[in-house]
């Protein structure tokens, strides 16, 4: 595995790259070419709109759309009928292709990305409907009525020296302004997290990500871009129908160019599209488009089974591989110097987490019945009980995974139980999978980074890399920076889970079995970690079922059987009370 | 608006019935394959196509009967189901990744298909094409009475085989958790194989009846995936009989909607009830 996350925004140099390339190409008209360069070049860089456009959402977050054509003919139709029929003058009319796209995309995203199940599948089935229907609609309404619109009316804009390089130049425009939102998305905050839902989208919205607004507006970017492909294109046909434009072709061609390419690179697209439209122009100018066709679909399928990283990550990663050789060593000791504060907010001893009568049911099974206790600030709170007694149900209602079905929670005086889980984040709770759930294809620097940005702590991107290489001393994994989650082992993937709640900066830590598959003196380690996390001021649950852990830690314990509360108070007392012992050891030793 | 009389609407819904069971035959195997191999097979449309095509090359050409040629299609699809089906396991298919490989796939089907008999439309002429019989007011053409009592028996088929036999209780277990159906001693790879054989098969089975009640454009691959798709969730993923069901509901509601209104309008009432199912139901934790 060598995907590599992105890396932060700092470095003007691709986009002086992008200004700097788009300038040269701007240069092209006058340089007395044959009309066919022209023509040619204008369809590489109406795909790399197209390409780049569907990769914002699709590549990144890994939710690939097959109906980029709707959106795209929508723009089409708003520019053709604005233009041709209410003589709207043409460049006003790409403003508006790119909101009637967004608009049409956040009405489909609105309702798809609600879906917890299948939700990748769902989404490439339902836009892939949604482009029939688009067309359905057009072409059964006033907007079409069946003949197609004619632009052959409409004026080119003159900025070039002639009518064929003013729509080169503009689709120039449209390409840079699309390769300068796809570079700026991927190195910012938004980008960090739609990688995040590509690798784990629950755990992203736990560690603080608003997964359904990240979706939304890069599906919204995404859709307005290829309006405005759109919106040029019509004016370059000069005659739009509705079979031509509704088509699979678009989202085929646009999603082989991206997987060609490379989906985790703002440029592979690019790349893509520029290898795709030569390879396509060799077919259609040899009139072998049906044998085009076929190479499409085999083209698609080897780059799948045999490139999924794509031809620029393929080589991004060779870059990497040698660069990155070197530094590979074992990880070291925690440091306990150097620690960053967390927070020191309230009053010792209040309540923070009150829960009260807190019930969830899965079908057929009461997970948590009647659920009350507090949890104080400063303290460290054990959540004990036999297998199957709802500690990891507490943890996942707590932190939203799930809602629950009856009772309350209360966070510091504010009630979070129907909240999302990612607002639950930022309010200051914080959470550990027993079994790790790293984002595999961000490195283990950006998964702490990750929560630093997205968790209460809310920190840009520069400073939250900061702050996750503190964390990531603090646990002993600094030497790991920049390994990928899949490299580590279990030890370290557990302390991964720590640093990655850690940055989040909680007032409240919920940690689901950190210490198991723990070897003894990792565990001391990690004994002295909890306690140093909680001097720095995050009060603890913890659940575990090392008793020793638990002795040493624990200031009160919680036990529950059956999803309910048999037991609560100091561990000494708690241990010694009748319904414990047998609820752990079974009747006859009680 | 004028409203229909009272025969039009039921000859509407009876119409509506039989496409709804060519829906339902042809989402059977796209729901058994997704909810018991985990794969969306998109293929299937193009193998359902590439039937069709055969069908009628062998029954104008070849001069066999149009229903004769299932005896052909279904095992020779078999094969070429278990064929797909072990490439698939050799370079490990994820869900997501097999819907676009076999987009690829149905790619290149379509171009062959596009190579050999053209773009152009082709209907199969029949003895079954012209047999049409009145009951009471409703004409009952055959083709559509063969392709409903076809779905129905092959859904009664397959739902019994997965309920009842020990096949199809293993397929069922290795769908739930893998790992430990195979610990109880279910020979997964085997059962993969005979499912996708049988999956592909049932396309050809599709394709013939296909062949039979349309005309036929190696274009209108794309057209049926909307719609059976949405029958194959409406139904249920892995639910033999889901298909069938949804798809008589969605084909009634695209008759008469087509009936109250315009025929062009027909492709939006399978969207619609996919996003209503969508707004109603956006699934458990």
């Amino acid at each position: 595995m060598s995907r590599r996350a992105p890396r932060p925004g700092r470095g003007w140099a691709p986009l002086a790259g992008i200004v700097g390339a788009g300038a040269i190409l701007a240069g092209v008209p006058y340089l007395g070419l044959p009309l066919f360069y022209e023509s040619f070049l204008y369809l590489v860089l109406h795909w790399i709109v197209l390409a780049t456009s569907w990769n914002i959402l699709s590549g990144y977050s890994g939710y690939f759309s097959f109906g980029h054509g709707a959106f795209f003919g929508a723009g089409m139709y708003t520019t053709a009928v604005l233009a041709a029929r209410l003589e709207v003058p043409f460049v006003w009319t790409l403003p508006a292709a790119a909101a009637v796209a967004a608009v049409m995309g956040l009405a489909l995203g609105a309702v798809v990305f609600r879906v917890r199940e299948l939700r990748g599948e769902l989404f490439a089935l339902v836009t892939l409907a949604a482009t029939f229907v688009v067309g359905t609609i057009i072409l059964n309404t006033p907007i079409d009525g069946g003949p197609g619109v004619y632009l052959n009316a409409v004026p080119v804009p003159r900025i070039g020296p002639s009518p064929a390089s003013s729509l080169y130049l503009m689709a120039l425009a449209a390409a840079v302004l699309t390769l300068l939102v796809a570079r700026a998305v991927y190195g910012s905050r938004l980008g960090m997290g739609l990688f995040a839902i590509h690798d784990d989208e629950d755990a992203a919205e736990v560690m603080g990500v608003p997964t359904y607004r990240c979706k939304l507006i890069a599906f919204a970017a995404s859709c307005a871009l290829a309006g405005v492909a759109g919106g040029i294109h019509a004016l370059f046909v000069s005659y739009v129908t509705v079979s031509e434009t509704f088509s699979i072709i678009v989202p085929l061609t646009v999603v082989l160019m991206s997987v060609l390419g490379g989906t985790r690179q703002w440029a592979g697209p690019a790349v893509g599209a520029a290898l795709i439209t030569a390879l396509l122009y060799a077919f259609t100018a040899g009139n072998h488009a049906v044998a085009g066709k076929a190479v499409f679909g085999a083209v698609l399928i080897a780059a799948i089974l045999f490139m999924p990283d794509g031809v620029l990550g393929a080589i991004m990663s060779r870059v990497r591989r040698r660069a990155s050789s070197r530094g590979a060593e074992r990880a070291a000791a925690p440091t306990l110097e150097a620690l960053p504060e967390i927070d020191h907010a309230g009053k010792h001893g209040e309540p923070l987490l009150v829960v009260h009568d807190l019930g969830k049911r899965f079908t057929g099974v009461r997970a948590l019945a009647g659920v009350s206790f507090d949890v104080r600030r400063g303290e460290i709170l054990a959540l004990l009980g036999p297998n199957g007694s709802g500690k990891s149900t507490f943890i996942n209602v707590v932190s939203g995974h799930y809602r629950a079905d009856e009772g309350s929670i209360t966070f510091e005086g504010r009630r979070i139980e129907a909240l999302p889980a990612h607002a639950i984040a930022r309010a200051g709770i914080a959470r550990t999978y027993q079994i790790p759930r790293p984002f595999a294809h961000l490195s283990v620097l950006d998964n702490v980074a990750l929560t630093a940005m997205f968790g209460r702590a809310a920190q840009d991107r520069a400073m939250a890399e900061r702050e996750a290489r503190r964390w990531l001393a603090f646990t002993g994994l600094g030497s790991r920076a920049d390994a990928m989650p899949p490299a580590l082992n279990l030890h370290q993937r557990k302390f991964l889970e720590l640093a990655r709640a850690l940055a989040a900066r909680p007032r409240l830590l919920l940690l689901d079995e950190v210490l198991s598959g723990l070897t003894p003196s990792e565990i001391n380690d990690a004994i002295a970690l909890v306690r140093s996390i909680r001097e720095r001021g995050t009060t603890i649950v913890f659940v575990e079922h090392v008793m020793r852990a638990v002795m040493a830690l624990a200031d009160r314990v919680v036990v529950l059987d059956h999803g309910v509360v048999i037991g609560e108070g100091l561990p000494d007392d708690v241990m010694r009370q009748e319904g414990v012992a047998s609820a752990f050891l079974g009747r006859q030793h009680a | 608006m004028q409203f229909p009389s009272a025969t039009l609407l039921a000859q509407s819904v009876l119409s509506g019935i039989f496409v709804g069971a060519l829906y339902g035959l042809l989402g059977l195997g796209l729901t058994l394959s997704w909810g018991l191999l985990r794969q969306i097979n998109l293929a299937y449309f193009a193998l359902t196509f590439l039937a069709a095509y055969l069908c009628y090359q062998l029954a104008t050409v070849g001069g066999m009967d149009p229903l004769a040629t299932i005896l052909v299609i279904a095992p020779g699809f078999f094969l070429l189901g278990v064929a797909l089906q072990w490439v698939f396991e050799r370079v490990h298919v994820t869900p997501f990744n097999s819907l676009l490989i076999t987009f690829g796939l149905t790619v290149i089907v379509e171009s062959v298909i596009q190579s050999i008999w053209t773009a152009d439309f082709r209907r199969l002429e029949s003895v079954y094409g012209v047999a049409k019989f009145r009951l009471g007011p409703l004409y009952v053409p055959a083709p559509e009475l063969i392709t409903l009592g076809v779905a129905i028996a092959l859904s009664l088929a397959l739902w019994a085989a997965l309920r009842f036999t020990d096949l199809g209780k293993a397929m069922r277990a290795a769908a739930e958790d893998g790992p430990i159906a195979s610990a109880f001693g279910v020979d997964r790879r085997f059962n993969a194989l005979a499912l996708a054989g049988t999956c592909a098969a049932l396309s050809g089975v599709a394709g013939v009846c296909l062949a039979l009640t349309y005309t036929l454009a190696p274009a209108q691959i794309y057209a049926w995936i909307g719609v059976v798709f949405a029958a194959v969730m409406l139904g249920g993923i892995g639910r033999a009989w889901g298909p069938l069901v949804a798809g008589i509901a969605i084909g009634v509601s695209e008759a008469l909607t087509m009936a109250l209104t315009a025929p062009s309008w027909a492709p939006l009432v399978s969207f619609s009830l996919l996003i209503v199912l969508l707004l109603v139901r956006p699934g458990r934790e």
